[in-house]
């Protein structure tokens, strides 16, 4: 058994998981390539988006690809942090918004 | 930033057969990854035939004013082949016989050859179709005695093909040196001034593109189209394509690649990315490289990694088209960076 749940070599065989649901998987890639593909917005917007969710998300694979995928695109360090401060930004306030909820709560139950 | 080359430096990978070993051993030998041969093989293109001749390169020395981390040429002030006048003389009876349509000058800074401007007079008498100097740029900015090379380039309808990492200052002067790019943005204003890469003006301004670290080149038309937007509204300049070229492991790309812990799974990225429609158009079939002591090699790369062409035309002395059409082309892995993706040439992407 691996020692790692994740292993970086796995991102390489992503396309395999076509290999046990052979029309899933065509339909799931079929979309994802469209999603990808210029259209209102360009293939560069899209990419530093996926960046941005990648790391909301925290997933290891998508954070190797779309850093890799900036770079072939000559997107720079500098737009890549202002896209994770957003990403960053929208998460915390998450968490912040929730305080209204709380100070509700406390108005009601101690106000 | 380096500032001598792994000659000077005496490092083990200024020796061609030590690069050789590397791109041979390891991950090629123990059969993780196959060797280029083996990969051309499954679709019956091996061997690679020479077709008929279009493009001479001839590299008129590997002295250059930058000393850029990925540079294939290991080029530098410290190197100093260069070719002689008596070599160019015999290059120039080369280019009168030549069924070539493209001359393309390279170097280092073919600039700094104490003969290139003779050279380039003599060679432009030959009314070849296509007349190519690769240029870094900043060579123009160099010295006062460079100033004046865009109106030279005019007076000889060169075409103009030069060296741009990036549209930004940080990741130009990380490749190519402190300073870089601020010299090359004042060049290219003042080839602009003249007319160089003007829409619908023919005296031709391209750039290369090559990326800054251990990834391949994404889109070429994308790219291009961010870098005339940048430089556009930054700078004020144009020109007319953009050639996106993938970073080859030799020379100091390789030691770049060892040094950063990258080269295994950079290898992996070009492999992956083979693609079989770019091996039948890669450069080596339409193009010969001279050297700048007058050997004859099948690209650039070869010549770097000394591989020399496989005719009994091995030298200018002895040049034979006829012969040279048809030769085997010589391999190793390296190779695997010229069919990538869209494929990658001195002219850009190749499907």
């Amino acid at each position: 058994m691996q020692k790692t749940y994740y292993d970086p070599a796995d991102l390489k065989k992503f396309g395999k998981i076509s290999e046990w649901n052979e029309e899933l998987g065509s339909k799931f890639f079929d979309y994802y390539n469209s999603v990808f593909k210029e259209g209102k917005l360009s293939e560069r917007e899209k990419s530093l988006i996926a960046l941005a969710v990648a790391h909301t998300i925290q997933c290891p694979y998508c954070i190797d690809a779309y850093t890799g995928d900036g770079l072939q695109r000559g997107i720079t360090k500098e737009e890549m942090i202002e896209a994770l401060h957003v990403a960053a930004a929208i998460r915390g306030g998450a968490s912040l918004v929730h305080g209204v909820q709380m100070m509700n709560k406390v108005n009601k139950l101690d106000g | 930033m380096a500032t001598k080359s792994l000659k000077k430096l005496g490092s083990d990978l200024a020796q061609s057969n030590r690069q050789l070993e590397i791109l041979s051993n390891g991950i090629f030998k123990n059969g993780e990854l196959p060797t280029f041969k083996d990969k051309i093989s499954k679709t019956n293109q091996f061997p690679l035939k020479a077709k008929k001749l279009e493009i001479l390169q001839i590299n008129v020395g590997y002295m250059c004013n930058q000393v850029c981390d990925h540079c294939h040429v290991d080029a530098g002030p410290d190197r100093k082949e260069i070719m002689t006048r008596d070599t160019m003389k015999q290059c120039l009876e080369v280019i009168k016989k030549s069924g070539a349509h493209t001359l393309d000058l390279t170097g280092g800074a073919p600039e700094m050859n104490p003969d290139f401007r003779w050279f380039v007079e003599e060679a432009a008498k030959v009314g070849i179709k296509d007349f190519i100097v690769r240029s870094n740029l900043t060579i123009i900015r160099a010295n006062k005695k460079y100033h004046d090379l865009p109106e030279f380039f005019e007076k000889h309808k060169v075409h103009v093909i030069s060296s741009m990492p990036h549209w930004t200052k940080g990741k130009t002067d990380k490749q190519r040196g402190d300073g870089v790019f601020d010299k090359s943005i004042k060049a290219l204003q003042d080839l602009n001034a003249i007319g160089y890469g003007m829409p619908g003006n023919n005296l031709k301004l391209d750039l290369v593109y090559n990326p800054s670290g251990a990834f391949l080149p994404g889109d070429q038309t994308a790219l291009e189209k961010d870098f005339k937007k940048a430089l556009l509204e930054d700078f004020g300049i144009q020109f007319h394509n953009l050639f996106a070229i993938t970073n080859l492991p030799i020379a100091r790309f390789l030691d770049y690649l060892i040094a950063s812990e990258n080269y295994e799974d950079y290898m992996y990225s070009l492999v992956e990315a083979y693609n079989p429609a770019a091996v039948s158009n890669v450069m080596c079939t339409n193009t010969l490289s001279i050297s700048w002591d007058g050997y004859l090699f099948d690209c650039d790369f070869n010549q770097m990694l000394e591989l020399p062409v496989n005719s009994k035309s091995k030298h200018i002395s002895e040049y034979n088209e006829e012969l040279l059409e048809g030769r085997d082309i010589v391999i190793s892995q390296h190779c695997y960076g010229c069919t990538a993706g869209a494929g990658s040439s001195c002219q850009g992407n190749i499907i």
